[in-house]
């Protein structure tokens, strides 16, 4: 089962429209997609405008490949979830975000190898056509890291060694 | 002397910001943790502990700006958390600026997903946040966020 997800704050059609299209083309129809705001809605592929947390889960969990927008919280439970990933970074130039932290996301996840990324609507669909060049990055755990947490950590008890004096 | 538990409130916008915190949740141990975000969606994520929601504001919109900060002060205004921290966006920065009013340690963990410039919201909390990092190590400088690991 493919999952498709484009987080729940801003349409982003031009994602569900490659996906809809390699859907037609192929006949797949393991497919499911949480479409969030996007107000056209995919001919060939099961969709909800969204799915109670619960749910997302349990088919994040059990999903073959996610497909999404380059956001770092799916991005991250991909990760965590030992998911293969294929993002297509949202474009500010499109309209399809306020600014372009998502291409940047894109170009940095793809270089630590976390996630896969196509980044215009042709490469989608190419590399749809090869699902199995789509492997899964290293498994992470359910934390930061402990650099980050010892930093944070060090932070917080030194407020409370001062209000203990 | 028994130390005082420290009230801390761990407030973020929804998605990958929410994602984000609750990475962080093992360096919270200790505190009397506040979880603040701006869906009710998100509580059942957090078990038993205190969770709070409040507007959102993700289009920099002058209306919806007014009505978060206006939700986030009353939270901020109630609850006086002693440390508060926040990985984005604009709630988290109302709450690092009324913090810093009210007297609290802030901390702003720039999102993982502003990996070539810091979020707007990132920039306009420097000046209120004593611990103000950047999750990337080419966005630290002298004068800029610190580096200190990320939440990968």
């Amino acid at each position: 089962m493919i999952f498709v997800t484009v987080g729940s704050d801003l349409p982003f059609e031009r994602l569900l429209k490659t996906v809809d299209r390699w859907a037609a083309e192929t006949g797949c129809k393991e497919i499911f997609a949480q479409i969030g705001s996007s107000r056209w809605t995919p001919k060939h592929i099961d969709c909800l405008p969204f799915l109670p947390p619960s749910i997302f889960k349990e088919r994040f969990r059990t999903a073959d490949l996610i497909v999404a927008h380059a956001g770092m919280g799916t991005i991250l439970s991909a990760l965590f979830y030992e998911k293969p990933i294929l993002v297509m970074p949202r474009r500010a130039s499109l309209g399809e975000d306020r600014n372009e932290h998502q291409l940047a996301t894109a170009r940095r996840m793809q270089a630590l190898g976390k996630a896969h990324v196509a980044f215009d609507d042709a490469e989608m669909l190419s590399r749809l056509q090869n699902l199995n060049a789509l492997v899964t990055a290293p498994k992470i755990g359910p934390y930061a890291g402990e650099d980050l947490l010892n930093a944070l950590r060090e932070f917080i008890d030194c407020g409370q060694q001062k209000s203990a004096a | 002397m028994i130390k005082p538990r420290l009230k801390l409130l761990a407030i973020s916008s929804g998605g990958g910001h929410w994602v984000q915190m609750l990475r962080l949740r093992p360096a919270l141990v200790g505190c009397d943790v506040i979880f603040s975000t701006v869906s009710e969606s998100y509580r059942s994520e957090i078990g038993d502990a205190p969770f709070r929601t409040v507007h959102d504001a993700t289009q920099w919109e002058k209306f919806s700006l007014f009505r978060s900060a206006f939700s986030v002060f009353l939270l901020v205004y109630k609850e006086r958390p002693d440390v508060i921290i926040s990985t984005g966006s604009a709630p988290g920065f109302f709450a690092i600026f009324f913090g810093k009013c009210f007297g609290a340690r802030t901390i702003w963990l720039d999102s993982l997903a502003n990996a070539e410039v810091l979020s707007l919201s990132g920039r306009l909390a420097k000046p209120f946040a004593d611990l103000w990092l950047t999750q990337w190590p080419h966005l630290a400088s002298m004068n800029g966020p610190e580096f200190k690991g990320n939440v990968l």
